[in-house]
C-alpha cells in the first residue's frame, strides 16, 4: 500500500454570507493558493475530485460550475460527490493507491446563506414517514443532547466549557467567523432553538470553500516540505432509522476507533466536526480522548462551511502538525443527523 | 494495479412509474438480484458506493443517508457519486476503484432514479441567481451540437430515425426495456411531434423508473464465479465553458476512449471490441460517438450507421439492450450500459446477446456532454 501525505491546504476565510459570490469565486481562490504552495499547476494533478451539494445552492448540478474554476484543457481526470469534501478525499486516495495517479488535488465548497439550512437538511432524512414531519436539523441533534444530558454524559456546564475553549482558540485562526463567545450568564439564559439547545451550541451558517492536494511519498520527497502522512483514513456509517440507534453511542466510531487501533497512538490534538456543542464531550467521551487538546483551530462551532467543514477538520490538522511541535493528529468528519456517519483520520509527522 | 470484475450485475424492471416500490424498495431490487447473480451474501460486502443524478430529481437530499438500511450499508463505510448524467458509469468506476486500491475485497454498487417523483426537464433547468434562466432541458441543450454535426459532415435526416428504430427493436429483445413498441419503424419515428430541431419525440429517451446494482470483487472471489474483468476504466471531464472546445468531438471523451484502450491494449477498437453499450439518450449521439471513440473516423460515424454496422448482427453492435433511448432512469442509465457489457461477455444478455462476444465497452457521458465515464471489459483475465 502506497504511503500518502497532504502537500497542501488552503482556505477561504469563513463569512456569514458571501452574498453574489458564485461557485467559481469561492473555489478560484483557495485552489490557487494550494497550487502556490506546492509550485504545481492542473498539469501536475493526476486526480481532481470535489465534494459539494445542490441543496445548499438551491439549483442542481452546483459542481458543474464550479469546474469552471480549474483549468480543464486538457481534459482531467475528475469526480465528485454529492458529501462533504473529506469522502472526495478519500475517493482521491483510492485512485492513488490503485496507481491511477501520483497527486491529488481535492476541493469541497457550501454556501448555506441562500437558505434556511436546518430546514434545508430535514430533506436528509426518510422522505415517506420523517421528512413530512419536518423535523428540523437542531431540533434532531436535540433529541441526542437532551438525552447525553439525562444520562450524565454532558450537562449545559459541559457544553459551556466546549464552546468557551473552541472560541477562545477561534481568537488565533484568521480564517475564523465567530470569534466572541458569551459569558456564562448569558449562555444559560439564552433562548432555545430546540430544548436543550440555543444558538450558542449551534455552528454558524458559513459560506466557504477549501482546498488540499495529496501526493505519493516520491512526490513529497521531491518538493522538500514536511512529511505529513495520512497514516490512516477509515469511515463508517449507521442506519438513517434514528429509533434503531443508540444516540447515547456511536456504534460507528466505537467501530472506526477499533478498526484504527486508535488506544495505541498518543495523539496530541483532535480536530473534530463538532456542529454542535454537546458534541465535544461526547465523541471525547466514545473516542477516550482524556484532556488532549481539542479544535484548536475553532472547529465548527467557530465556522462551518457544509461540505467542506470535514475536509477543514483533516487540513486544520495538517496546518497544526506542520507548524507545531506535534507528532499525532486525530480529524473528524461527519455528515448526517446526530453524527449518522463519520471518518476518522490519523496524521502523524515523520522524521527524515 | 489489482485486478476486479464484476460478479454479479442486477436491474429492475425499467417503467414510467414505479408505484409499486418505495426509493428503498427499488434499490433493493436491483442489489437483490446482484447478490443472487454473485451468490454472495451481506457479510461478504466491504462496501458500498451509491450513485445518481441530481436529488432534485426525487427532492430527497443526499439519499443515501436515509437509504442506509436499504442498501445494507449499516456498519459499513458508504461514499455518494455524483458526476451529471455520467454518474452511472463514474460510479462503477469509483466502486472498481475501492476493490483496486487493495482496500477492499468485494464492494457493492448501486444507482437508481425514480423520474416519477419529480420533472426532469423542470431539475434540468436550474434557474441560478444572477445568471439567465436557459430552460433548455437536456434535449434542447444537446441539439445545437446535433445540427452542427449533421452540417460538418452532411448527414440525411434519417439517420436518426434509424437509430431510434434498432434501439427499440433491440429493446423488443430485452424484458427489462422501459419502451417496447411493436411495429415501430422510421416512417412512425419520423411522424412524430418535432421536439428540438432535429431531434423528434421518438428520437428522444424516455424517463424512467429503476435501478442497476453490481458486486464487483478481486480475484480470490471472482475466480470462482462467472467474471467480467475489467481491462481498462477510466474518467474525463472538460469545463462546459472551456475555451475553443469542440462540444460535436469533446477532447474528453476521446482521451477516456485512448485511456482505457490503452489500458486494455486495444489498438483497433473496430475490429478488437465485440459489442459497446454506449450513453445515447438522443439519437444522433449514435454517430457521434462511434467518431468520438475512435470506431471510425471523423464524418465516417453516420454512414456506419446507415450500413447496419450497429445491429446486432454488424460489425460493432451498438446498444443491443435497447439503449438510454429504451430506458432512462438517469443515475442508473450509465451503470446500466457497464453492466450489460458485463452481461455480454459473460454470456448472459439473453435473446439481446452478441454471440461470441468476448470484449465489450461501457460509456457513460453527463453535463454539457463534458463528463466520460468508459470502461472495457472481457471473459478473460
Amino acid at each position: 500500500m502506497k504511503d500518502l501525505y497532504i502537500l497542501a491546504y488552503a482556505q477561504n476565510p469563513i463569512v456569514a454570507d458571501a452574498k453574489a459570490a458564485n461557485e467559481v469565486e469561492l473555489i478560484m481562490p483557495v485552489v490557487h493558493e494550494v497550487f502556490k504552495q506546492t509550485g504545481f499547476t492542473q498539469n501536475d494533478i493526476g486526480f481532481t475530485c470535489s465534494g459539494s451539494c445542490d441543496y445548499l445552492q438551491g439549483a442542481a448540478f452546483a459542481f458543474v460550475e464550479g469546474l469552471s474554476a480549474i483549468q480543464t484543457n486538457p481534459p482531467i481526470k475528475e469526480s465528485h460527490v454529492e458529501m462533504d469534501a473529506a469522502w472526495a478525499l478519500y475517493e482521491s486516495i483510492l485512485k492513488i493507491q490503485m496507481g491511477d495517479a501520483e497527486t491529488a488535488l481535492v476541493y469541497g465548497f457550501g454556501k448555506s446563506s441562500p437558505g434556511d439550512l436546518s430546514f434545508v437538511t430535514t430533506l436528509q432524512t426518510d422522505p415517506y414517514y420523517l421528512s413530512p414531519l419536518w423535523p428540523d436539523k437542531t431540533s434532531l441533534a436535540a433529541l441526542q443532547a437532551q438525552l447525553l444530558i439525562n444520562q450524565k454524559v454532558t450537562s449545559k456546564q459541559d457544553m459551556y466549557i466546549a464552546l468557551l475553549e473552541c472560541i477562545t482558540n477561534a481568537k488565533n485562526n484568521p480564517n475564523a467567523l465567530v470569534t466572541n463567545a458569551p459569558n456564562e450568564d448569558e449562555y444559560l439564559a439564552a433562548k432555545n432553538l430546540s430544548s436543550p439547545l440555543s444558538t450558542f451550541d449551534c455552528a454558524p451558517i458559513s459560506d466557504g470553500a477549501s482546498a488540499m492536494i495529496i501526493g505519493t511519498e516520491e512526490v513529497v520527497k521531491k518538493l522538500g516540505v514536511p512529511k505529513i502522512k495520512i497514516s490512516s483514513i477509515h469511515h463508517q456509517i449507521e442506519s438513517s432509522n434514528l429509533g434503531a440507534r443508540d444516540l447515547s453511542t456511536s456504534e460507528s466510531l466505537l467501530g472506526l476507533s477499533e478498526k484504527m487501533n486508535l488506544g495505541n497512538v498518543s495523539f496530541d490534538f483532535a480536530e473534530l466536526h463538532t456542529q454542535f456543542t454537546y458534541e465535544l464531550p461526547f465523541i471525547k467521551k466514545i473516542l477516550n480522548l482524556g484532556d488532549i487538546k481539542i479544535n484548536l483551530s475553532g472547529g465548527p462551532l467557530a465556522g462551518n462551511v457544509m461540505m467542506a467543514a470535514g475536509l477543514d477538520s483533516i487540513g486544520k490538522s495538517f496546518e497544526l502538525l506542520k507548524n507545531h511541535d506535534f507528532r499525532n493528529g486525530l480529524a473528524h468528519a461527519s455528515s448526517g443527523p446526530c453524527l449518522q456517519q463519520n471518518m476518522l483520520v490519523h496524521l502523524e509527522k515523520i522524521d527524515d | 494495479m489489482i485486478e476486479a470484475a464484476v460478479i454479479g450485475v442486477g436491474q429492475t424492471k425499467y417503467e414510467a412509474k414505479r408505484r409499486d416500490v418505495s426509493l428503498g424498495g427499488l434499490v433493493r431490487k436491483a442489489i437483490d438480484k446482484a447478490m443472487l447473480a454473485a451468490d454472495v451474501d451481506w457479510d461478504a460486502i466491504d462496501a458500498v458506493i451509491l450513485g445518481k443524478a441530481p436529488d432534485m430529481f426525487e427532492g430527497v437530499m443526499m439519499p443515501e443517508l436515509s437509504l442506509v438500511d436499504a442498501i445494507g450499508a449499516n456498519g459499513k463505510p458508504l461514499l455518494r457519486v455524483h458526476t451529471a448524467g455520467s454518474v452511472g458509469g463514474s460510479t462503477a468506476v469509483v466502486a472498481a476503484s475501492h476493490v483496486c486500491s487493495g482496500n477492499f475485497d468485494t464492494v457493492l454498487t448501486v444507482t437508481y432514479e425514480k423520474q416519477s417523483e419529480s420533472n426532469a426537464t423542470w431539475a434540468l433547468s436550474p434557474k441560478y441567481p444572477y445568471t439567465p434562466h436557459i430552460n433548455a432541458g437536456a434535449g434542447g441543450y444537446f441539439a445545437p451540437f446535433i445540427r452542427e454535426y449533421i452540417r460538418r459532415y452532411d448527414a440525411p435526416e434519417s439517420i436518426g430515425w434509424k437509430v431510434a428504430v434498432k434501439d427499440r427493436l433491440n429493446a423488443l429483445k430485452n424484458p427489462l426495456a422501459h419502451l417496447q413498441i411493436p411495429g415501430i419503424n422510421e416512417n412512425m419515428v419520423a411522424e412524430t411531434p418535432m421536439l428540438w430541431e432535429p431531434l423528434r419525440y421518438l428520437e428522444s429517451c424516455p424517463s424512467s423508473d429503476g435501478a442497476c446494482a453490481m458486486v464487483i470483487s478481486n480475484k480470490t472471489l471472482a475466480e470462482s464465479r462467472n467474471p467480467a474483468w475489467i481491462k481498462g476504466m477510466s474518467l474525463r471531464s472538460e469545463g462546459s465553458l472551456t475555451a475553443g472546445r469542440d462540444q460535436v468531438n469533446p477532447p474528453a471523451g476521446q482521451n477516456c476512449a485512448k485511456d482505457i484502450y490503452d489500458q486494455a491494449r486495444i489498438t483497433n477498437p473496430f475490429k478488437e471490441i465485440d459489442c459497446a453499450e454506449i450513453y445515447v439518450p438522443f439519437s444522433w449521439y449514435e454517430p457521434m460517438w462511434l467518431e468520438n471513440l475512435h470506431f471510425c473516423d471523423l464524418g465516417e460515424g453516420w454512414k456506419l450507421t446507415e450500413r447496419g454496422a450497429t445491429e446486432i448482427e454488424g460489425d460493432i453492435p451498438f446498444n443491443m439492450s435497447g439503449g438510454v433511448l429504451s430506458s432512462n432512469p438517469i443515475g442508473a442509465s450509465g451503470m446500466i450500459r457497464f453492466g450489460e457489457a458485463c452481461l455480454q461477455v459473460t454470456n448472459q444478455a439473453g435473446d439481446h446477446q452478441v454471440d461470441g462476444a468476448n470484449v465489450a465497452m461501457g460509456h457513460a457521458y453527463g453535463g454539457a456532454a463534458q463528463f466520460f465515464a468508459m470502461w472495457i471489459v472481457s471473459n478473460k483475465r
